[in-house]
């Protein structure tokens, strides 16, 4: 019997290798937290509103929603406004959904819980996003001149271009097993943009901060209400556990 | 009707109360003491004894949870996605209800999973327990039904593709299959007619089922009294002046307050997943079920909820291979019978005719590619498989021909064959949530052999080895 589960075991351990070095694309990056830093939040939430909100809508999230990252309805109505003029309403995207799909080849996801639906076994959403959003390359096979690290083919261009500049990727060809395989060695920046490498990974950042407080505004009062259950829930069982003793002491 | 009873003037208030409504109410006050105050329960229950009153806490609170999310769910399929958002967002608290929903499902199987498993080990459905063995069955099927309904919903992408392909598995059944399946959907696909129906079974009908199922199970067992660990009859043994077995003890207050230490260590686990992890990995909440349902956009691998892998691994195991595997098993049986056994010849005939047919239809002649000599596609064997493989629960009672109740007193290595079960179990699940892989195909055609063979080798197996006698009397320690 021993051997049998021992065996199991083995074979569980051959199909979990086998699932692991399956995965031949980009280890995602991970990605800061950002989820407690107000500034960094708000900042995202203005690359989001200025740079995704033209194509990609978010749905389900209202504007005025924002209040809870330390904005004020005047502040959102000032400076976040764009494709309605009432705080209430929810981020619809400023494209035509017709257009876009004749652009693109396909219409523009919804943003609201794109952090939640793209976590995976290379991590959570927020690392995806982390990566994906800091490995655009120029590709001129693409109809749009770009191409993506972890998305390859992808159909939205490079939207943030301007503040990371062009770059392409570097490759280098080694013999593993007996086979040659290219290996992702680093970037070549061919122009630069208006940020520092360093600036822009801190913006890109706040953005994947701002899509993954978006993708469930409740989370951080979630775990500030689940720290006072759990305290309340710990004397609570010692009670009934002291409780019950006292009932089965003469038993 | 009872005799009215009078109290004396100088009662206390609650005293006169409670006379008042025994007068008029007879029947409240004989439940309360049939079923709490003076239901004698075995005085020796462990750990394992806590998982039936947990499914009880967690069914009522997927009931009071379910009233409030349907009062802001919307089940249109234009709608029911954002409406689930809408809850999750603008809902005050409306992010809390749903995760006990969400979480209350999967922990409702992990509690009623191992109240199943306490069954088994303590022999809980041996004679004279087999009828609340049954409703327990009943409750866990219906209770696989309820998960299935609710779980399309949410109207995401897994939601919507796993029914599509749980419902598609109908269409294998010859004949009458692909019309039952679009009976079942409503439509051509799954669609907003399929939302609907599906949202009218999981709020109503089915836990109307579930409850008076968990009545029958409850009232079933509380006429032939609680099994324990020992697998000892306490209304067999010594009792006291009233009558009462010794060796029980009134289940309120005793095990009321038992429970509420049980309910108390649940609940910090189940809150503690509700606060800090309410996706439990993307197994509790799939990731792709953030995404709206879209009939365009097949993803790259459906699998069930955690709770369904183990019998979809099943599913997915039987292949045209394993069929005939599963022939050449079924031929070595029918000879074992024909060698072994002093039948008479017509009926070793009849076997081997009976035999034969399954053959055909199991599709063993089927390499020699003659028309008529076509069986059943092995597609519609692995549902067979999959719902044989909940059904043989049924027959536990009568599959087990053990001595003894308990593992306690059954020989040693009985108790490696349920750990075997468990971790064949375990690893089922674990190969249904993996997309398909030759190595995961094959553990998995093992697993089932096992599964099965567990079970339907049970009369054989379960008599074999050493047994411990069993004591007269439970074994209890004083606190």
């Amino acid at each position: 019997m021993k051997k049998l589960i021992i065996t199991l075991i083995a074979a569980l351990g051959i199909v979990t290798g086998a699932h692991a070095a399956g995965a031949d694309t980009l280890a995602w990056d991970k990605a800061p937290n950002k989820l407690n830093d107000l500034p960094a939040l708000q900042n995202g939430a203005k690359l989001f509103v200025n740079y995704c909100l033209s194509c990609h809508s978010a749905a389900f999230m209202r504007f005025n929603r924002l209040r809870d990252i330390g904005l004020t309805e005047q502040q959102i109505k000032d400076n976040l406004l764009f494709s309605t003029d009432k705080v209430g309403e929810t981020m619809k995207a400023a494209i035509d959904p017709k257009q876009a799909k004749e652009w693109f080849g396909a219409n523009p996801p919804d943003l609201t819980l794109i952090a939640r639906s793209r976590s995976g076994h290379g991590g959570t959403g927020a690392d995806y996003l982390y990566t994906y959003l800091r490995t655009y390359y120029r590709d001129p096979a693409k109809a749009t001149g770009w191409n993506n690290m972890v998305f390859p083919n992808v159909g939205m261009p490079h939207v943030l271009w301007e503040l990371q500049g062009e770059r392409e990727p570097q490759f280098e060809t080694r013999q593993e097993n007996g086979h040659e395989v290219k290996v992702f060695k680093g970037w070549k920046q061919l122009s630069p943009g208006i940020m520092t490498p360093l600036q822009y990974d801190a913006a890109v950042g706040d953005l994947v901060g701002y899509l993954q407080w978006m993708a469930e505004p409740a989370q951080n009062s979630r775990v500030r209400v689940g720290v006072w259950v759990l305290l309340f829930l710990g004397v609570f069982t010692i009670f009934t556990w002291r409780l019950n003793a006292a009932f089965w002491k003469n038993i | 009707m009872a005799e009215f009873k009078e109290i004396s003037p100088n009662a206390t208030a609650t005293a006169k109360l409670v006379n008042w409504f025994d007068n008029r109410f007879p029947t409240a006050g004989a439940a309360y003491r049939d079923h709490m105050s003076e239901y004698y329960a075995p005085k020796n229950f462990n750990f394992w004894y806590f998982f039936g009153s947990l499914a009880m806490l967690v069914l009522v609170l997927q009931i009071v949870t379910g009233i409030f999310l349907t009062m802001h769910y919307k089940p249109d399929a234009a709608a029911a996605f954002g409406s689930v958002e809408y809850i999750m967002r603008d809902v005050p608290w409306g992010w809390l209800i749903r995760y006990m929903h969400s979480t209350g499902a999967s922990a409702f199987f992990v509690v009623v999973y191992l109240h199943m498993y306490r069954g088994l080990i303590y022999g809980s459905y041996r004679k004279p327990r087999e009828l609340v063995w049954l409703f327990g069955c009943a409750i866990f099927l219906v209770l696989m039904a309820e998960a299935f309904m609710g779980y399309l919903l949410p109207w995401g992408q897994m939601s919507y593709w796993g029914a599509q392909v749980i419902i598609n598995l109908f269409s294998a059944i010859p004949f009458i299959g692909p019309d039952l399946s679009e009976w079942i959907r409503g439509d051509y696909v799954v669609g907003d007619a399929t939302l609907n129906r599906f949202f009218a079974f999981h709020v109503i009908a089915v836990p109307l089922v579930l409850l008076g199922l968990v009545v029958a199970h409850i009232f079933a067992l509380h006429d032939v009294g609680s099994n324990n660990p020992d697998g000892v009859e306490i209304k067999a043994g010594p009792k006291d002046a009233n009558g009462k077995p010794l060796d029980g003890i009134p289940f309120h207050p005793y095990y009321t307050v038992h429970d509420i230490f049980g309910v108390a260590v649940f609940l910090m686990v189940f809150t503690a997943i509700i606060f800090f992890a309410p996706e439990l990995g993307g197994y509790f909440l799939e990731y792709n079920n953030f995404i709206p349902a879209d009939p365009l956009k097949t993803p790259l691998h459906i699998a069930p909820v955690w709770y369904f892998t183990p019998y979809y691994s099943m599913l997915r195991a039987i292949t045209t291979e394993m069929m005939y595997a599963l022939s050449l098993i079924l031929v070595l049986a029918v000879l074992f019978v024909i060698v072994k056994t002093r039948a008479s010849g017509a009926v070793k005939g009849l076997l081997v005719l009976v035999a034969v047919a399954f053959l055909w239809m199991f599709n063993a002649f089927g390499f020699t590619g003659v028309g008529l000599l076509q069986g059943i596609d092995a597609k519609f064997w692995g549902v067979v498989v999959m719902g044989a493989s909940v059904v043989i629960l049924f027959f536990l009672p009568w599959l087990d021909k053990s001595p003894v109740k308990s593992i306690r007193y059954r020989p040693g290595w009985h108790k490696w064959m349920l750990a075997v079960f468990i971790v064949d179990f375990f690893v089922l699940g674990y190969l249904g949530v993996q997309p398909p892989s030759p190595a995961g195909e094959r553990i998995s055609q093992l697993g089932t052999l096992f599964y099965f063979g567990f079970f339907l080798l049970m009369p054989w197996w379960s008599r074999l080895g050493e047994f411990k006698p069993v004591p007269e009397r439970i074994t209890f320690a004083a606190h």
